[in-house]
């Protein structure tokens, strides 16, 4: 059984890249699981077609500790098992803290047992790595490959260096490993060589540059991914490309995060100076 | 400024003839520079000028990890130290389980609630023998504490149907962002009662002194003024600082009756929240500990006009002294003569029970590393016993607790004390009226009465003690290997490791299973206390037979 997290900036399409990798891996007749690490609880909302999903967090409050594992996931397209954390509403309480049972919890009820007969189970994690919580897939050797979805924006490959840190701290204890960064194309100048350039100074690889399309959307307005909504679409292929590239991935570094400087001087020179 | 007086400080100690600087050097000999160098401020070798002035002593600093301290946290200095000895307050501790089972009663404060303080009728309320908590689980951690919180509150006034509530935050409600203080709004205006939370979390500040400062914040902000009602009595004044641990406060309570003096509040020991909200129609503020209240003595005399001064209950010539003070304020022939009276009925006990004792405890040698004020105030029992105080030292004290308020001005305020709130307090147009006028003030100050003054712990320790501030374990192992003091003054976490050496210690946070020390008839308990300790022959039985003559032998059966 492979463990994959992706992570990335917020808004960056880490759910919609993941439930739509997902179903691309599942088409290929693996077995996946999907742990969605976001207090919001939508990182399953595409497989299962719509917010169907009583979170972890929601049955362990309201059934204690009678929790059975059939509570908490469910199957949705192509035998997907779908789990959401959940955790609270935004401002209170912690929602880090809530990452941290549930995947416990999980563990606890057998979720990863060898009886599943998983091949890959994905944690999707929001955000940045603000706090320990949101470590969770990463720690304690829980996941052992990450991806990192970035685009050309400023921000998110601020976002993604600053999630190698993280995985560096947790490299030595751990043994993860970073997988690549799939490109989520926002159409900026130069997107798909600069990324590459970040990928080779981060001493990872660019696994796929997924295009912008509409049909992305369109798909997620249906609640659905691209290949269940539109099967010979051409985004859809892509989706399928990067779940096979995922799947025959052999490059898994520790990577090596780069001073600010140095991204800053990338931007410059992929981004206004070209 | 009122120069330092005391007997004590005329006399230079001779330290059994061990020069303090190699003493000193001697503790740090162990620790890596950088630790070193940072103790070496906290560890001084007194020395009064003639003004009264004494060397500069690093305090209230952070403690070195590492370093197995004295201190308390936050939470404790907040709801353990100031308000819980408040009686009909129910204090709820919000949060897991531990900070409000192991801070239940382990003060050892007494309280009388069958007589409600300044006459008033008592309503019998007494939670202190209660243990109230949220009880936190990892379900309040992730999704927020702040319903069951509401939930605690409202099941505390079903059943008890208080006065007040108050909120205390343990470290986890600070880290998860519960607004206890929202909460308490909302269930203040719903319930119609008094409500108050207190943002008291563990981690800050670097000892408890942050939990007083905050309680003080608090309860001025939410209690004190409330009842503007002038209650009957002459000689109205608050005692602060005052905890009433093993029953002090009922010993200086009875002393105040007897004299004619009027105790409004008292801050906290004995003490209602009645009594807090009309507080500052008192007449006089008298500190007790200096660090853990002065800040309420400084506010109600910025807002209300009421003056404070310290005093000292412990000694009976400490005792003597402070009734004084409170005769030399209100300056009225009446009550002189009640003060001097009641002195002169009860010092002839005192001194008897002295006398007889002082021979067998003359020239003993004690250490006291404790608090931030009592480390200072028994030195005056010690000083009636013929005992010499080698070094002391407080846990949680600032400088101006050492070295005396003079040193306000020069005081660094670090990130760590930026941390606590300070509260802008003006003059309350209504209500503030300064009790004496700027003339009258001048006269008494003249007079040596020093208001709004504390000279500290230092100017009254003789030359050449040691005063070292938040004592390691580490140190305390190496003094008593070095000097084998008759006794060591410190709390319960230190008890042991110190009876270990043969030396007994008496406990001056909770005063282990006695008390009242306070006043004159606390006094002589502590005589007779100290007495009982220091030439107990139990300490000779320390060492196992075999440790003495290690030549005993014996042989196998089989053999």
């Amino acid at each position: 059984m492979r463990k994959v997290a992706i992570y990335g900036k917020g808004g960056i399409g880490k759910s919609t890249t993941t439930q739509n990798t997902v179903a691309g891996l599942a088409e290929m007749g693996k077995k996946v699981m999907v742990v969605g690490c976001d207090p919001k609880a939508d990182s399953t909302r595409l497989l299962l077609g719509g917010l169907a999903q009583r979170t972890v967090l929601d049955t362990l409050r309201e059934e204690g500790e009678d929790v059975e594992l059939e509570d908490v996931r469910k199957s949705g397209f192509g035998g997907t098992m779908c789990t959401e954390s959940g955790g609270p509403e935004p401002g209170v309480g912690c929602a880090g803290r809530g990452i941290i049972t549930s995947i416990n919890l999980l563990e606890q009820l057998g979720a990863y047992a060898n009886s599943e007969d998983l091949d890959y189970v994905f944690y999707d994690v929001l955000g940045d790595v603000v706090c320990g919580g949101f470590a969770m897939p990463i720690r304690e050797g829980k996941a052992q490959e990450i991806y990192i979805v970035v685009s050309g924006e400023m921000m998110a490959m601020y976002a993604a260096n600053n999630i190698c840190k993280g995985i560096v701290k947790f490299a030595e204890a751990g043994g993860v490993r970073l997988g690549g960064l799939i490109c989520n194309s926002r159409k900026v100048d130069n997107e798909m060589e600069m990324i590459q350039a970040l990928a080779d100074r981060l001493g990872t690889q660019m696994i796929h540059f997924v295009p912008r399309d509409n049909m992305v959307q369109r798909a997620e307005i249906n609640r659905k991914t691209v290949i269940e909504y539109d099967s010979d679409h051409s985004q859809a292929d892509e989706y399928r490309t990067l779940a096979k590239k995922i799947d025959a991935n052999q490059l898994k570094v520790i990577p090596t995060p780069l001073p600010i400087e140095e991204l800053e001087s990338l931007l410059i020179e992929y981004g206004i100076a070209a | 400024m009122a120069k330092a007086t005391s007997k004590l400080a005329t006399e230079s100690i001779k330290l059994e003839n061990h020069d303090p600087e190699k003493i000193k050097a001697r503790l740090l000999a162990k620790y890596p520079p950088k630790v070193a160098r940072k103790r070496a401020k906290q560890i001084v070798v007194n020395k009064v000028d003639r003004d009264g002035k004494v060397p500069v002593i690093s305090s209230n600093v952070r403690t070195v990890p590492g370093l197995i301290g004295q201190r308390g946290c936050c939470y404790a200095g907040c709801k353990g130290v100031v308000l819980g000895p408040t009686r009909d307050i129910i204090n709820i501790t919000h949060g897991p389980i531990g900070c409000g089972y192991y801070s239940w009663l382990t003060r050892r404060n007494q309280t009388d609630p069958d007589k409600a303080a300044n006459g008033q009728a008592s309503d019998g309320h007494n939670f202190m023998t209660y243990c109230f908590s949220t009880d936190m689980q990892d379900e309040e951690i992730i999704f927020g504490g702040e319903k069951k919180l509401k939930q605690a509150i409202q099941e505390a006034y079903d059943n008890f149907k208080p006065k007040a509530i108050a909120v205390f935050s343990t470290c986890p409600v600070g880290l998860i962002g519960d607004d206890v203080h929202a909460v308490c709004r909302e269930m203040k205006a719903k319930l119609g009662i008094n409500v108050f939370g207190f943002s008291c979390e563990g981690y800050k500040g670097v000892s408890q002194s942050a939990g007083h400062h905050i309680a003080n914040n608090g309860i001025f902000t939410h209690v004190v003024g409330l009842d503007d009602t002038i209650t009957a009595g002459k000689y109205r004044i608050n005692l602060l600082g005052e905890y009433n641990i093993g029953g002090d406060a009922f010993e200086i309570e009875r002393l105040f009756e007897r004299c004619g003096i009027t105790l409004v509040s008292s801050y906290s020991g004995n003490s209602s929240i009645d009594a807090f909200a009309n507080s500052h129609t008192a007449d006089l503020n008298l500190i007790m500990c200096h660090r853990s209240i002065n800040y309420v003595a400084e506010m109600m005399e910025t807002k209300y006009g009421v003056p404070w001064i310290k005093v000292n209950f412990i000694g009976a010539a400490a005792t003597a002294k402070s009734l004084r003070k409170i005769a030399q304020y209100f300056d009225e022939e009446e009550l002189t003569a009640q003060v001097e009276a009641v002195i002169a009925d009860e010092l002839p006990a005192v001194t008897a029970a002295c006398e007889e004792i002082r021979p067998r405890t003359v020239g003993k040698r004690a250490m006291l590393f404790v608090g931030g004020s009592r480390a200072h105030h028994y030195q005056e029992l010690f000083g009636e016993l013929g005992i010499k105080t080698l070094s002391a030292g407080y846990e949680f004290g600032h400088r101006d607790d050492y070295e005396g308020r003079r040193v306000l001005p020069d005081i660094k305020v670090d990130a760590d004390s930026r941390n606590i709130e300070e509260l802008e307090i003006q003059p309350d147009p209504e209500r503030f009226h300064p009790r004496i006028d700027e003339a009258k003030r001048k006269t008494l100050e003249a007079e040596g009465l020093g208001f709004s003054d504390y000279e500290g712990m230092m100017p009254e320790m003789p030359d050449g003690s040691m005063v070292i501030d938040d004592l390691s374990q580490y140190e305390t192992d190496e003094l008593i290997r070095i000097f084998k003091p008759d006794l060591f003054c410190a709390g319960i976490k230190e008890k042991y490791a110190v009876q270990k050496h043969g030396i007994p210690l008496k406990q001056l946070h909770s005063y282990d299973y006695g008390g009242p020390y306070a006043g004159f008839k606390g006094a002589i308990n502590f005589y007779k206390e100290i007495d009982r300790m220091v030439n107990s022959r139990v300490w000779e039985y320390m060492q196992a037979p075999w440790e003495a003559s290690p030549e005993l032998s014996a042989t196998y059966a089989w053999e």
